[in-house]
């Protein structure tokens, strides 16, 4: 077990376990997004309400599921780094801020063109979309407060901080619909209880969650391995690699 | 499948214009956050091969050194 974190402090093996993870992910992330999407656009019937638009949620809802599970990420890997000053953890850290804030984007942005056609606007400032206005700023906001800083050891710490703060935005996002009047509509999936969707909709929407959770990985992995790179340049097994072509 | 001809799907009842706009969007995102990644580690290793061979090239000068 702790052979293990110590390893995972070691970037020539982070880096190579990485690879040996992405190889096999990537793959199947690609087909799981293949299948999921063709699956929601081509062979689901439209909803009884709302017709063909409802199709936005395959890509909306895990967009948004996995945007938050992202911020955790962030903010956990910030903790870690803060409490153990453990650097492959700042690495994730910065690395899962930039995939975070497109995953937020593409969920405000799917939400907007949603709403159009069911609401009757492409928006409106009610809690839940305001709250993940919120979580996007904050994404942004570690992206920009990392590059700010000359000392990456204090832009770590600072965006630790920062996505610390920040996690307070978590439970409101998801209480929202229920704490305050919305236009959006509440949990379809239900971990306790039965689901409100009906299951030839609920298995491709769990597919594409499936998938969305796989991008993230495959995104934050290379992420990482970029940002090793560059950390360990002065390395000679990034010099080795740089020499023999990449290859490794 | 549930569509019966192309111009259904692509009009989805008059939705089309919504669904396929929000799927290009967000293709195009994905895209752009797993390829993103690919290019950096690229260009910095290309970058730094470079860098390895001028200093080799240097007489005096080894892999070492740097």
């Amino acid at each position: 077990m702790w052979s293990f974190f110590h390893k995972l402090g070691s970037p020539p093996w982070l880096y190579s376990i990485s690879g040996v993870i992405l190889r096999l992910l990537l793959p199947v992330t690609l087909v799981a997004l293949g299948v999921g999407l063709t699956w929601g656009l081509l062979f689901t019937a439209p909803d009884f309400r709302q017709g063909n638009s409802y199709r936005i949620i395959y890509i909306h809802v895990p967009a948004a599921v996995v945007a938050l599970a992202g911020y955790y990420v962030m903010a956990i890997a910030g903790a870690i780094n803060l409490i153990w000053k453990m650097k492959m953890a700042d690495v994730a850290m910065k690395a899962a801020a930039p995939i975070g804030a497109a995953l937020t984007f593409i969920a405000l942005i799917t939400g907007a063109i949603w709403g159009k056609p069911t609401w009757g606007t492409w928006w409106v400032w009610d809690a839940r979309i305001t709250s993940m206005l919120i979580l996007l700023f904050l994404y942004l906001g570690v992206i920009a407060l990392y590059e700010a800083f000359d000392n990456k050891e204090a832009a770590g710490k600072a965006c630790a901080v920062l996505s610390l703060v920040g996690m307070v935005n978590i439970p409101i996002i998801y209480k929202s619909v229920d704490w305050w009047y919305s236009l959006h509509q509440p949990a379809s999936i239900k971990f306790t209880g039965e689901s409100s969707i009906d299951s030839s909709m609920l298995y491709p929407l769990l597919l594409m969650i499936f998938s969305f959770y796989a991008v993230f990985t495959c995104c934050l992995l290379m992420n990482m391995r970029a940002e090793l790179l560059q950390r360990e340049t002065r390395t000679n097994w990034v010099r080795k690699l740089a020499a023999g072509g990449g290859r490794g | 499948m549930y569509f019966d001809s192309i111009e259904a799907l692509l009009s989805m009842d008059g939705h089309g214009g919504f669904v396929w706009t929000a799927y290009l969007i967000t293709m195009v995102v994905i895209a752009g956050i797993l390829i993103a990644p690919v290019r950096r580690k690229k260009k910095f290793l290309q970058q730094l091969a470079g860098e390895l061979k001028r200093a080799q090239a240097k007489p005096g000068n080894s892999q070492e050194d740097m």
